[in-house]
């Protein structure tokens, strides 16, 4: 039973890292999503990489607020990726019929730094879009 | 056979202990990872149906034993205001504060389910994961 909970938010370099930690709850996946908005503005950056590798269940609130997260981020000029979705949370995602709306995913944490590297402008949706 | 387990849920909190207490029950019996994943997502789902509109109620959590299957059976009860479970049930159904999904999606991750439910006096859901014949663990 994984007993640890919560997140952590680190800046490298003009990106910020959000790593998740096992069991989130839904007071702290809007502490989350504050956080991140938060220190867009604080640190001026313009790529979030939200890494969910070690998360083991994405349900249709916490899917909400990551769709929401990228929408309010995109309103300050900023890219959020979600990296490293696990293989059984995205096949429960898509059956229960969630989508991650204007959400960009990366398959690990470097692919989604190497996704914000190219994108010629940060935070641009429609380049972002490819 | 370990017996039933309840828990009491009364806030936001108590979703977590749920989640927990079905994976590891779910682990326990032998579901593989993917079928467990789809059990504590139908679970957290259902546990937050009952804090966003009854306020409280209970779950409860055993095994069942039909035709040489095992299976995980999960009860939601709780004394709220009730539904109109054919509204309810269409996906993209929502009274507001949720996305929809919640009893639909439920459905659509367990083997069985089913719902009662009168006004004013609260809803039954009943949701049932067969352990595939290659998972038994004896």
């Amino acid at each position: 039973m994984n007993e640890h909970r919560g997140f952590s938010i680190v800046k490298i370099g003009n990106v910020l890292l959000a790593a998740v930690e096992g069991e989130i709850s839904d007071r702290e996946a809007e502490e989350l999503q504050n956080s991140i908005l938060n220190k867009i503005g604080r640190y001026q950056v313009h790529g979030i990489l939200v890494d969910l590798s070690a998360v083991d269940l994405v349900d249709s609130f916490l899917a909400r607020s990551f769709s929401e997260t990228a929408r309010m981020a995109a309103a300050l000029s900023a890219t959020v990726i979600i990296c490293g979705l696990q293989p059984a949370v995205a096949i429960t995602i898509v059956e229960l019929g969630l989508e991650l709306e204007n959400v960009l995913t990366a398959l690990n944490v470097d692919m989604g730094m190497e996704m914000l590297e190219r994108l010629p402008a940060y935070g641009q949706k429609d380049l972002a879009h490819g | 056979m370990v017996k039933q387990q309840i828990i009491t849920i009364r806030r936001e909190e108590d979703i977590i202990d749920c989640r927990q207490l079905a994976r590891g029950r779910a682990r326990k019996m032998g579901f593989k990872l993917s079928d467990q994943t789809r059990i504590v997502t139908a679970v957290s789902e259902l546990v937050r149906n009952i804090c966003l509109y009854a306020g409280q109620g209970t779950m409860t959590v055993k095994e069942c034993n039909r035709k040489g299957k095992k299976g995980l059976h999960l009860i939601f009860e709780d004394l709220g205001p009730g539904l109109d479970v054919k509204q309810a049930m269409r996906p993209g159904y929502s009274s507001g504060k949720g996305l929809g999904l919640g009893l639909s999606g439920s459905q659509r991750l367990m083997d069985s389910f089913k719902i009662t439910s009168a006004k004013g006096k609260g809803t039954i859901v009943e949701v049932i994961k067969w352990l595939p014949a290659k998972n038994w663990q004896p």
